[in-house]
């Protein structure tokens, strides 16, 4: 799929150059904006991470006015709460996603999505030799391109369409347990992935 | 804390995915809260949000948005209320309940409004109608929690005392992360009550399952 040699067309290379600058400048960039409110910052944030976090609230299956009014409040919180942002803690991705993902169960639901406080997200120590998180986060946009179909389509039934392992099972016509065991094999090998070299060995 | 039983990949995932029911999450988020184990493995859970979040092909705003936003900025400073999180004073939190139970229960456990089952067994509902069962469950020592083949998962974490099944010990932070692949037959083997906060993805089963839960005691 992405496995053109660069060079063949113009628009690959700007693909392939911005994908690689992704994680991490804009894990850099949200960097800034916590600790010193900056508009120019934030508003390159806003340029890049609207129209994913809006494509996302929308195949969550929210009517798309709806979604345009979420995302806006989406993004007003990354202003509001940047300040609690560490980049050696999450990628901006990572975070972001967080924020529009509870802020849209929050809304589908009428109902705060349970979340263990932030504080003590923060408090869980990267393990030393971890690495950036940012370059965690390239490393497991690699792996889900390599996961065999029938595990990346449970993952992105989960993540992109808020079913259930149930539902999943009831869709896809297959036992409850293989659903599982279909998310564990694609999570066991995202975690490989994560774990980079050391894992391999 | 020392933690022997923990969260299922598949569980774990989905709760970052943002696609268990409410009560499921509940239980899942209390437990994180106990298990560091638990929580770093959450981390890499909403990583992969993140990247699928960065995956998408970008849908459209308005035009005017950012500057809607801009404008709003100067009204509205960042939210310096979150960076010192204004707590309860110690007084009143009871530390046997995790923090995201708190939202949802007042006071101590002894306090709430226990509904009796039966002698020995009582429960009290999360405030919320969804699908599955939400509950606490509060069950006397040497009593028998549940004997059942559920539909759907179900997940229970003990917020006090303890119990054995065929799997193991759980104690206080543990949780028991099963579907319907298993059987099991749990018995409160701590001196106190043993309370514990449950939840199941079985859709409307709640009669049955509530039949199912008075089950050991009653002889149905
Ligand atoms: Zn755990």
């Amino acid at each position: 799929m992405k496995s053109k040699p660069p060079g063949d067309d113009v628009d690959n290379i700007i693909q392939l150059k911005h994908a690689e600058m992704a994680s991490a400048d804009w894990s850099a960039l949200l960097g800034r904006l916590a600790s010193k409110p900056d508009k120019s910052v934030y508003a390159r944030l806003f340029n890049h991470f609207a129209p994913k976090v809006k494509a996302y609230i929308v195949r969550l299956g929210v009517a798309l006015a709806t979604a345009e009014e979420l995302t806006q409040e989406v993004m007003l919180s990354v202003w509001r709460k940047a300040h609690l942002y560490h980049p050696e803690k999450a990628a901006a991705s990572t975070w972001i996603f967080t924020l529009a993902r509870n802020q849209s169960i929050d809304w589908m639901r009428k109902q705060k999505y349970p979340q263990y406080s932030l504080d003590e997200w923060s408090e869980t120590a990267s393990e030393p030799g971890q690495g950036e998180q940012s370059v965690l986060s390239d490393r497991v946009a690699n792996a889900i391109k390599l996961l065999p179909e029938n595990q990346a389509q449970v993952i992105y039934m989960s993540y992109f369409e808020g079913r259930s392992h149930a539902d999943i099972a009831s869709r896809l016509d297959i036992p409850l347990g293989s659903v599982k065991s279909r998310i564990r094999l694609a999570s066991e090998k995202l975690k490989q992935s994560w774990g980079g070299d050391a894992y391999e060995h | 804390m020392n933690i022997n039983h923990h969260l299922d990949e598949a569980t774990l995932m989905s709760y970052s995915a943002g696609s268990l029911s409410q009560g499921m999450a509940l239980v899942v988020a209390a437990h994180l809260s106990y298990c560091s184990e638990c929580r770093e493995r959450a981390r890499l859970s909403d990583a992969v949000g993140g990247v699928l979040l960065e995956s998408l092909e970008e849908q459209s705003v308005a035009d005017d948005m950012l500057a809607s936003i801009l404008s709003q900025l100067d009204q509205s400073p960042p939210d310096l209320a979150d960076q010192q999180p204004v707590r309860t004073p110690p007084s009143f939190i009871d530390p046997e309940i995790p923090a995201p139970l708190r939202e949802y229960v007042d006071g101590s456990l002894d306090q709430l409004p226990w509904k009796r089952i039966v002698p020995g067994v009582a429960y009290y509902d999360m405030p919320w109608e969804g699908r599955g069962v939400s509950r606490l469950l509060r069950i006397a020592p040497g009593k028998s929690m549940l004997t059942h083949t559920h539909h759907g998962n179900e997940l229970t974490l003990v917020l006090r005392g303890s119990f054995s099944d065929e799997v193991g010990r759980f104690q206080v932070g543990d949780i028991a992360d099963l579907d319907d692949q298993i059987e099991h037959q749990p018995l409160v083997d701590s001196q106190e009550d043993c309370i514990c906060l449950i939840a199941t993805d079985a859709p409307l089963r709640f009669t049955t399952l509530f039949g199912k839960l008075v089950q050991p005691m009653t002889g149905f």
